[in-house]
């Protein structure tokens, strides 16, 4: 079959990227979504906290994903459920399957990508000990506990300050399960101040922050890990390890854009983010395939993920409409002192409608800081923070009219001390 | 009664059994686990040896040579993937090109085929990416790899097949012994055999004590590994030795017949026979291990670590005989174990002859195995046909190896199945992917618990006491 725009993915990401596309014009859109349902890795967040940015109103999960579901059903925008894609190709072939059609192939003129992202694992971390049941990720507890209605543990620890780790200390709590501890390698939380504030501390349950899990005990169900503080080299320091007693260790350790599909099609990925060289419409390094949301890069807050999703869709709508301009014209923009990634590196300003904003992590914990965009030595904006952190996100926003006049060259982010 | 227990249902219980399954004979395995290749078989590094390593004259290089001879034929008949990669040992220096040049020797009066002595130049075309310190390489072309499990569970399936009993989850304790006749004593009751045969792995010594047999010791060993991606999978061709110390052939670098990238083992000796536990030391031995062969391997792509324990016999050799009337051992199979499984079967089926065993063949033996065919293996037509015939093959499970739900209720039904989540992993890799299992494990658990019509918290990891779930939430 052939098809105008297909979306790959019926998460937050998808979902915003499909009703833009469909307001911009496209009336041929299909999503193809593996779950049962659409909302992604939402429907399983029912914690509140999400939609601030785009609503101004605290939701849930599964509430921020039924905005977007009711709107795409509203729209008719086609989707199909339960539908695996197994390979994507430079000509944007698709080759998806599920259980009614069989395998599908499709023909489409431009493609998202919002495959979203998968979490790490005890094995990408080399955790030694043994190998027994009740180590998971704590995405994989999360929907055992908030889909299923099934416990994973009684006595929990959770190794990693990532949000998702974060959220299910307070849910496993409230479960009925005792965690006893977060511990998290750096000497800095990665997850939000928000979620610390809110899921450990209104519980009283300890972060050590300097500390891992250096050994996993119990022969069939956990019985315990070794934790030990860690020096500024992030080895453990000898001397201070301690046993804990718990038959659950949740990973919350960081989470990997899962980019298969996009390689397998040829488009440059990102050695920082692990997520497709993007422009500013979130067109990939190959001409119709677009990428939105966390298969880009990892985002703390939902909202953002929409805005940049729809950004995806209404790039993808102008370059079905051909509206999308090339030029070899484009600035590049760079990390630098301080800033790990810039996304988006790539700008043709020709297509910027009225600003573009630029998302970035820093690589550690500073304080009184500017945030600064510069051409040369030249600033051409600059906010203050109190303080930044690789666990926060940050954006800061340049107006295409200063887009325009620079045109070509190289915009650096960097941090500068007050 | 029956005429032949087997215990072990490790690669050379299965192996045995296999071969017994040819006869007109009653047979029981016997496994103290939840299922097949739990033990020794699990881990290790699944490398078909071509037997220039072990001393002219032993058990070990006789039967290494006859078994690595027999795996094609054997392979194909069961269906099992079987890649001929080839192995290199590398020299590092002068001294140790002698030492290639010894083995090269020893493999010669072994017998083995196709040896050949490379220097660093040669070396480097057949492995673009070894070490520049590399100065030449014993090649051996017979060299291969295989899935230890997948092969022990085939070698199951083929014995079960064909009549021969297995019972899971049976220790066995204590073996009286009859006038012509044991009665062993297990966890799940008495069973009486006339014939019994050891081949329990890390706990074989136990078993010969059981027997009566002449004292040996099993000495734990374990060895650490580390499993990359996929993605890494093509870095070396043929499996990647370094020169033997004392203590074994030391660290290799290897693909495996999946396409990933294995690196390991180290060898700690143990105290305890089941210590799977893996070590901040021992990784990073492994891996420094692997990098002095092999340059550039991106350990980013590390997936998993597993440790594995070789049943090292204090005499050397593999230990192969009877230790009183009616009894065989074949205890002690260390590596070349794997490779030479096919061939201690063999062995021990004409021990058991001796012991007075009448072996008359079955007229309708059938050796042939179909694997369980995993969708995404399938071709176009099949796949089609798959589908119309069980829409679940459309539903994929496993992101990361695409498996779907159609195998794995496959892999649920077929003789001898899956019935934990690792047993699942084992005969289709569901979970052996990148994220091991993060995504597809929650899935997994909920079709082993509709298929075997038990709750999700019955359902276990691997073995007894393994669950994954505590209860119900609120």
């Amino acid at each position: 079959m052939e098809r105008e725009i297909v979306i790959i993915g019926g998460g937050p990401a998808g979902l915003a990227a499909a009703v833009e596309a469909r307001k911009n014009g496209i009336e041929d859109i299909l999503i193809l979504e593996r779950d049962k349902s659409l909302g992604g890795i939402l429907q399983q967040c029912i914690h509140n906290g999400f939609g601030l940015h785009i609503f101004g109103e605290q939701l849930t999960g599964p509430e921020y994903a039924d905005r977007f579901i009711k709107e795409v059903e509203k729209l008719n925008i086609e989707y199909k459920l339960d539908t695996m894609v197994l390979h994507i190709s430079s000509d944007k072939t698709i080759q998806a399957i599920n259980p009614e059609d069989g395998i599908i192939n499709i023909k489409a003129k431009a493609i998202i990508l919002a495959m979203g992202c998968r979490e790490r694992t005890r094995g990408a971390l080399n955790i030694p000990g043994t190998r027994p049941a009740g180590v998971l990720t704590a995405g994989a507890a999360q929907r055992f506990v908030n889909i299923e209605g099934h416990m994973v543990g009684k006595k929990v620890v959770i190794l990693g300050s990532g949000d998702i780790g974060l959220i299910m200390a307070r849910r496993m709590t409230l479960e009925g399960a005792k965690v006893e501890m977060v511990v998290e390698l750096m000497p800095y939380s990665t997850g939000l101040k928000r979620n610390i504030v809110q899921c450990l501390d209104d519980f009283n349950i300890p972060l050590l922050f300097s500390h891992t899990v250096v050994r996993i005990h119990g022969k069939e169900r956990l019985e315990g890990v070794t934790i030990a503080k860690v020096g500024d080299d992030r080895k453990p320091i000898p001397g201070t390890e301690r046993f804990v007693e718990c038959d659950t260790l949740l990973l919350s350790v960081g989470l990997i854009p899962e980019n298969e599909l996009s390689r397998e099609a040829g488009v440059k990925i990102n050695d920082i983010t692990s997520g497709p060289v993007v422009d500013e419409s979130m067109q990939t390094s190959i001409d119709g395939i677009f990428a939105c949301g966390n298969v880009v890069h990892v985002h703390d807050l939902v909202d953002f993920v929409t805005e940049e999703s729809r950004l995806a869709g209404r790039g993808a709508a102008k370059y079905i409409k051909k509206e999308l301009k090339k030029s070899d014209e484009r600035i590049y923009a760079k990390g630098n002192g301080g800033v790990r990634y810039v996304v988006p590196c790539i700008i043709n300003s020709e297509n910027v409608d009225n600003e573009v904003n630029f998302f970035m992590r820093v690589d550690n914990v500073y304080r009184n800081v500017y945030l600064c965009a510069k051409q040369g030595d030249t600033v051409i904006t600059k906010v203050k923070k109190q303080m930044v952190s690789p666990g926060e996100m940050e954006h800061l926003k340049i107006k295409r009219e200063v887009l325009k006049q620079i045109k070509k060259g190289e915009i650096t982010f960097h941090l500068e001390e007050v | 009664m029956i005429d032949v227990i087997v215990i072990g249902a490790g690669i050379t219980g299965t192996a045995i059994a296999r071969e017994l399954s040819k006869y007109q004979i009653d047979v029981m395995v016997v496994e103290k686990s939840y299922d097949i290749a739990n033990g020794a078989t699990k881990a290790n590094s699944g490398i078909v040896h071509a037997g220039y390593d072990a001393k002219e004259g032993t058990l070990k290089a006789k039967l290494n040579v006859m078994g690595n001879e027999m795996y094609e034929d054997l392979c194909k008949e069961l269906d099992v993937d079987f890649i001929r990669n080839g192995s290199l040992v590398i020299a590092f220096s002068d001294e140790e090109m002698k030492h290639v040049e010894k083995l090269y020797e020893r493999g010669i009066r072994n017998g083995v085929k196709e040896l050949e002595i490379i220097d660093g130049e040669q070396l480097r075309k057949i492995e673009p990416n070894i070490s520049e310190n590399a100065v030449g390489a014993l090649h051996a072309k017979t060299g291969g790899i295989v899935s230890p499990y997948e092969l022990a569970i085939a070698l199951a399936e083929i014995a079960f097949q064909n009549g021969v009993k297995f019972q899971f989850q049976t220790e066995v304790r204590n073996i009286k012994r009859r006038e012509d006749y044991f009665i062993v004593e297990t966890s799940r009751g008495n069973i009486e055999a006339k014939y019994v045969v050891n081949a329990a792995g890390l706990f074989a010594d136990e078993i010969n004590r059981m027997l009566g047999g002449k004292e040996f010791r099993i000495i734990p060993r374990k060895g650490e590994y580390c499993l990359l991606d996929k993605t890494q999978g093509k870095h070396v061709k043929n499996t990647i030795f370094q020169v033997p110390t004392s203590k074994g052939k030391g660290i290799l670098v290897s693909p495996t017949v999946h396409g990933n990238l294995l690196l390991g083992p180290n060898a700690v000796e143990i105290y305890e026979k089941d210590d799977t536990s893996t070590t901040f030391e021992g990784l990073d031995e492994v891996i420094k291990g692997a990098q002095r062969s092999v340059r550039n391997i991106n350990l980013r792509d590390v997936i998993t670590s597993f440790t594995g324990v070789r049943a090292t016999p204090d005499t050397g050799d593999f230990i192969i005989n009877s230790p009183s009337k009616g009894a065989v051992n074949a205890a002690g199979i260390e590596s070349p174990g794997l490779t030479s499984a096919p061939a201690v079967a063999l062995m021990v089926l004409d021990l058991l002859r001796e012991q007075g065993l009448i072996l008359n063949k079955k007229e309708n033996f059938n050796p042939k195995r179909v694997k369980p065919r995993r969708f995404i293996d399938m071709n176009q037509e099949e796949k089609e046909q798959a589908l119309k015939e069980n829409k679940l093959y459309g539903r994929v499970i496993c992101r990361c190896e695409h498996i779907t739900e159609g195998d794995i209720i496959n892999a649920i039904y077929r003789p001898l199945g899956a019935r934990t989540v690792d047993g699942v992993k084992k005969r289709l890799r569901a979970g052996m992917g990148r994220c091991q299992g993060g995504f597809c494990m929650p899935r997994v658990v909920e079709i082993l618990a509709r298929e075997l019509k038990v709750e999700p918290e019955e359902i276990l990891k691997a073995g007894e006491g393994s669950k994954i779930l505590t209860g119900r939430t609120k």
